[in-house]
């Protein structure tokens, strides 16, 4: 794996030993052939089948993909949340399933999570200051006296751009952006490597999404903190992250660089997505030719055989509903010089000319 | 060919939508505040016109004062509203009746509380061909039919039998759509049509709007959060901040050049130009509550160019060029930050 522009390389952190992501050292996060279905009998809804997913240290992973892709889902199997049927997932070397009492509680400090709705998300009846300091009622070594939360709530207020006056303010007291704010506090007062992020900025307002979003990539740069980012937003998406993968129908059907997956996506459904959104463009030229994709996503409970997306794709041929494409890769091993991008599909873009 | 209803010879040519000077109070327990502050614009026939703005700014409560459905709390205490000419606000409630469909209707944002969970789609939509046209029950299901059809619902005779629950998020707009279009309106308002849902659902429902919007010559107004959304499906834009209205032009011209800074903030602020890693230019702090608007601009604390003047004197909308309008006491300055 080589190592990418921009990304920031500390070589050490609060919470232990940083290296860079050359080949060697495991990443922070591996999960390996989840899959998870919910329901029982017959009528099984598989949430996800067969998922992959890296982070290095330091790094943001975008998830992107529509509801129903299993984005959540694999969110929640990050967290611990929820057991996988089958898979494995490494978080810096080992299972966070296999860890019990002191250890999973060990465990749990370094993987924490920010909320889509910080209306719903903060207890209207606590302060900002109990809020934020919570998670230490739990997990008591790291702020043991009142003087210490004190201390440590106002280094973390500072980290998100309130003020030290805000501690003793209540939830409704303050604006959405401000509230988020709070839940990023909340998610760092346990000083975590992982932070999952699902819709963070979507509940806010444009302008104040910006001010969110710089707080996070500004905790990056400070902290080291790595972040799983979900957001429908593919703006956001592509300014935040890393690497990107894009989910349908609980399969990551395509993950690589940002770069690679917005600029040259090899599967139609990214193409489409692509597309799809709407960008500021106002120079009165007609765009690209718009790619518009059939009918809506096939229920989970029912998936369509061989490629999942065959049924809303326009390439798709007999082939696809026969056999379940296998990995394309650009770049690796085949291609030493550039970062490997995968898709799962059978008729990959960009095999001409440069596609779509 | 359009049942008219509405006696309309008044109408000025072409414009569908006439707002003008639209004042909205709300009457809270700490006391009145002004929601919608003057705000006029109006919309020609085939044109779609976006009122933008972040929550609070008063854009769906002007949709609501043109629809009548304000909340008994809030009251227009100025200003007119012509579809076609005649003064919606000055309509009975029966007058106001017979306008719903066939003059002006809305698309509301939530398709899952707008339709009645208790009753099948395809008396829903046969609804308004009965109360409107005086149709018969069958006839009714018939040009419900039709309209499932226009609209894309598969198996439309199957489905009209459905419940609401028993469609998908992007079926369910479309339900809405065709309900809204069932009586060809001269103005169609859609209130963050597509906000709900997954893009390229998004991109099917905006296209069909557009398809059906040429094919019935409907005046659209759009309104929406989502800037992008703008910059692809409307002509022209009302930019609303705080209640007010800070700029109004065409869509292209206000994003190329915008004249008042919080448009230019807001353009700013979204990721899709700006460099991977660097911090998004952000517009600093929150748009005020409505009952703390400040009496000179409405956007001076949040405002790069703000000067004294901005908090002693509120600027009014002045033309800034062709069809374009700006509310800033710098709005010259603002070319060169």
């Amino acid at each position: 794996m080589s190592e990418i522009s921009g990304a920031p390389v500390t070589e050490t952190t609060a919470t232990g030993p940083r290296r860079d992501s050359s080949a060697g050292s495991p990443p922070l996060l591996e999960v390996s052939g989840i899959t998870k279905s919910f329901g029982h009998g017959r009528r099984r809804l598989t949430a996800l089948d067969g998922v992959d997913v890296r982070l290095e240290r330091g790094e943001t992973l975008g998830l992107v993909g529509e509801s129903g892709c299993g984005k959540s889902t694999l969110a929640r199997v990050v967290l611990g949340l929820e057991r996988p049927d089958a898979g494995t997932v490494r978080f810096d070397g080992t299972d966070p399933f296999t860890l019990k009492g002191k250890e999973l509680l060990a465990w749990r400090r370094r993987v924490q999570m920010v909320f889509q709705d910080p209306f719903a998300s903060l207890n209207a009846r606590m302060s900002a200051a109990d809020l934020i300091g919570e998670p230490w009622r739990t997990h008591r070594d790291i702020a043991p006296t009142a003087k210490d939360r004190e201390r440590r709530v106002r280094e973390l207020l500072s980290l998100v751009g309130l003020r030290d006056s805000d501690a003793h303010r209540y939830p409704n007291e303050f604006s959405g952006g401000q509230r988020q704010r709070i839940g990023i506090a909340r998610a760092l007062a346990l000083d975590p490597d992982l932070i999952v992020c699902d819709e963070p900025v979507s509940a806010l307002d444009l302008s104040v999404q910006a001010q969110v979003l710089n707080v996070l990539s500004e905790l990056r740069e400070r902290l080291g903190v790595s972040y799983v980012f979900i957001s429908h937003d593919l703006s956001v998406v592509r300014h935040v992250s890393d690497r990107v993968t894009v989910m349908y129908l609980g399969k990551v059907i395509e993950h690589g660089l940002t770069e690679d997956v917005f600029d040259r996506p090899l599967h139609p459904y990214t193409a489409a997505l692509m597309s799809a959104a709407p960008t500021l463009d106002v120079s009165g030229e007609t765009r690209d030719e718009e790619i518009q994709l059939r009918g809506e996503i096939p229920s989970p409970f029912d998936i369509p055989s061989g490629c999942r997306f065959r049924t809303r794709c326009w390439k798709s041929e007999a082939q696809c509903a026969e056999h379940a494409p296998l990995a394309i890769t650009r770049g690796g091993a085949a291609d030493p010089g550039r970062e490997p991008h995968e898709a799962l599909c059978h008729f990959p873009l960009g095999t001409g000319p440069r596609g779509a | 060919m359009k049942p008219s209803t509405l006696p309309a010879p008044a109408a000025a040519e072409g414009a569908a939508l006439e707002v003008e000077g639209l004042r909205v109070e709300l009457r809270t327990p700490s006391g009145t505040v002004r929601a919608v502050d003057d705000v006029s614009f109006s919309v020609r026939k085939g044109r779609t016109l976006a009122l933008l703005g972040e929550s609070g700014c008063g854009k769906s409560m002007t949709a609501l004062s043109i629809a009548g459905l304000l909340d008994p709390v809030a009251e227009v205490t100025e200003g007119s509203v012509r579809v076609s000419g005649t003064d919606v606000l000055r309509l009975s409630p029966a007058g106001r009746r017979k306008l719903a469909g066939p003059g002006l209707s809305i698309v509301f944002q939530d398709a899952l509380t707008a339709l009645n969970p208790v009753q099948p789609v395809g008396r829903q939509l046969a609804e308004p061909f009965r109360i409107h046209r005086g149709l018969s029950r069958r006839e009714a299901k018939e040009k419900a039919i039709e309209l499932m059809t226009r609209v894309g619902i598969p198996e439309p005779r199957l489905r009209a039998r459905s419940y609401p629950h028993q469609f998908s998020g992007g079926m369910r707009q479309r339900l809405l759509i065709a309900m809204a279009v069932a009586l060809d309106p001269d103005v169609l308002i859609a209130d963050e049509p597509t906000t709900a849902l997954d893009v390229t659902v998004q991109a099917q429902i905006m296209r069909l709007l557009r398809d059906l919007q040429t094919e019935r010559d409907m005046a659209i107004v759009l309104i929406t959060h989502d800037l992008a959304v703008v910059a692809q499906r409307a002509d022209d834009v009302v930019v609303m901040y705080a209640g007010n209205v800070v700029e109004t032009g065409p869509v292209h011209e206000v994003f190329a050049h915008p004249r008042h800074p919080y448009t230019k903030g807001l353009l700013d602020s979204v990721p899709e130009h700006a460099v991977r890693g660097r911090p998004l230019p952000a517009v600093p702090g929150s748009p005020p509550e409505l009952s703390a608007v400040p009496s000179g601009c409405v956007f001076q604390a949040r405002c790069p160019l703000a000067q004294e003047r901005c908090a002693q004197e509120r600027p009014h909308l002045v033309s800034v060029g062709a069809s374009r309008s700006a509310a800033c006491h710098f709005s010259e300055e603002l070319d060169r930050v």
